[in-house]
């Protein structure tokens, strides 16, 4: 049988239409659901103070500050090191084997289960290097799961950044380094930021990197240096949530929902900055 | 010509790509201080290479070989120990697309001094006057020294590229091909900039067509496939060709 062309037409918009649909409700199911159910918990006290009577009470506030620690640590270890590390593949190294292994090893290791990093910082920066469950070993952990992220963005970001701009600086009697630091790098730098901002919700957001190298179960205090383990949003979550008998609901989704909405925010901060640059752009 | 008023000496110059293609084939000729020179001839005839081997801008190119010595003033500037940024400051160049930095019309000025080092304002500023008023730019931009500089006009933006070069008071300025994508009335400009500003500078132009290449050629080389055919003072080259390539093409049998 021959269906005409206008069928074929028509049913191809509807399954794709569908298909949008199916992919899109789960996130509004799941971002709504948690909204709905976790807004109530969400008070005051709920957000500025520690828990009590075995978590079954009282805030999350150790947790959201343990979180905040967190991602600001990693950004400080991960960004440096990363956009370091991106304009040196971008802009100096030579395309040869070196420089092929060293990109394949960053692909790969964007590619390794977050868990295994959480084993891997377990051993080498918690047990070997006797930092403990720490803050610290945490932040390191992360930054280790964060790099490729950083890397692979800000190295696109860089390599977008038009060649006629290098030569012409090049050719005004620039340096190389003068060059990136004063033409490259401020043109890459929406890109570069898009995908700093985008690591670093990675990094706020993952329960498996903290779980043996930063996260305390339970902290009724705020850890006072980078050596003492934190209580984190996403593990806290983990806990009252597999870990603690007859834990009132709304307070899993309201943790729930702070979590979300942090890392959404800096989601939207990504997209502002991206979008603000698109507009300002002129060449 | 002789070698004493040259600004730039060529010797038996060889440029070769990495994958065996000539660019140049033995090339000698004397560049005359502060007159227009003129590179001209077919597409793929070296004259690019040229002018890129001048400002060592050919380094920036991965497998690039070069033969021969070319001398700025009588110091050879093809060694690996030469010092390109300060060279690139003394040789400046113009390219064939207008590509302006982006910044301001004023940042674009005053981008190459700042490399240098120049920090004073008053210098910056009075540097970017004379340099878009050497450029036959600053009547047009004087009100829109803060706008972005790919605002302008194409035309526009070509000059601000030459001024942006003035700025830095160079010896010699390199043009390629300034004037391909600009109107008649835009290139009628650059080239009248061109004639004023060189009693201060050594110019060397690859021209967008023969009839710019004579309007303009106070001395001129003819390139055909990485040769260079003839050379000589510009009237002379054109109006009484030696070499029958020279003068085919002159008179438009081919090219």
């Amino acid at each position: 049988m021959i269906i005409s062309r206008q069928i074929t037409q028509r049913i191809a918009f509807v399954l794709l239409t569908a298909a949008t649909i199916l992919t899109a409700a789960p996130i509004v199911l799941v971002v709504g659901y948690i909204a709905v159910v976790g807004a109530p918990a969400i008070t005051v006290d709920f957000l500025a103070s520690a828990p009590h009577d075995g978590m079954r009470a009282g805030g999350i506030w150790p947790a959201i500050v343990g979180t905040l620690y967190l991602t600001l640590g990693t950004g400080v270890i991960a960004v440096p090191l990363g956009i370091a590390a991106a304009i040196y593949l971008a802009e100096y190294a030579k395309d040869n084997r070196l420089t092929r292994a060293i990109r394949i090893a960053i692909i790969n290791l964007a590619g390794i289960p977050s868990v295994v990093y959480g084993l891997f910082g377990l051993g080498l920066f918690v047990l070997f290097l006797r930092f403990g469950t720490s803050i610290i070993a945490g932040c390191l952990t992360l930054s280790i799961m964060t790099l490729p992220v950083i890397i692979s963005t800000a190295e696109e970001a860089l390599r977008a950044v038009p060649q006629s701009f290098r030569v012409v600086s090049i050719s005004l009697g620039g340096t190389k380094w003068q060059t990136i630091r004063r033409v490259v790098l401020p043109e890459a730098l929406p890109g570069i930021l898009t995908g700093v901002i985008l690591g670093l919700e990675r990094a706020a957001g993952e329960t498996a990197p903290i779980l043996f190298t930063a996260a305390a179960f339970f902290l009724p205090r705020l850890p006072n240096s980078i050596f003492d383990a934190t209580m984190a949003l996403p593990y806290h979550l983990f806990v009252i949530s597999t870990q603690v008998p007859g834990m009132p609901l709304k307070v899993q989704y309201g943790t729930a929902l702070v979590l979300l909405t942090f890392v959404l925010s800096m989601n939207l901060i990504a997209t502002m900055i991206r979008s603000r640059a698109r507009a300002r752009r002129q060449w | 010509m002789n070698h004493a008023n040259a600004k730039i000496v060529v010797e038996t110059l060889s440029v070769q790509y990495d994958d065996g293609t000539e660019s140049l084939r033995d090339i000698s000729l004397a560049i005359p201080a502060n007159q227009i020179t003129v590179l001209f001839g077919p597409a793929g005839g070296g004259k690019s290479t040229l002018l890129r081997a001048l400002n060592r801008l050919n380094d920036l190119v991965d497998g690039v070989r070069l033969g021969g010595k070319i001398y700025l003033d009588g110091e050879d500037m093809t060694g690996a120990s030469v010092d390109t940024v300060a060279l690139r400051r003394r040789v400046g160049m113009v390219f064939a697309q207008p590509v302006p930095l982006p910044m301001t019309v004023r940042q674009n000025v005053t981008y190459g001094l700042e490399l240098a080092g120049v920090r004073d304002s008053r210098k910056k500023e009075a540097a970017v006057e004379k340099a878009l008023r050497a450029a036959a730019l600053w009547d047009e931009v004087k009100d829109r020294l803060n706008a972005p500089a790919a605002a302008l006009s194409g035309g526009q933006q070509q000059r601000l590229c030459l001024a942006r070069v003035l700025a830095l008071e160079p010896e010699v300025v390199l043009l390629d091909e300034p004037t391909s994508g600009l109107d008649p009335i835009s290139t009628a400009k650059v080239e009248e900039s061109l004639q004023e500003i060189k009693r201060d500078y050594t110019i060397v132009i690859v021209p967008h067509s023969v009839q710019q290449a004579a309007r303009i050629a106070d001395y001129a080389a003819f390139f055909l496939q990485g040769e260079l055919v003839e050379h000589g003072a510009g009237q002379e080259l054109f109006l009484a060709p030696k070499d029958k390539r020279t003068e085919d093409y002159v008179t438009g049998r081919f090219g």
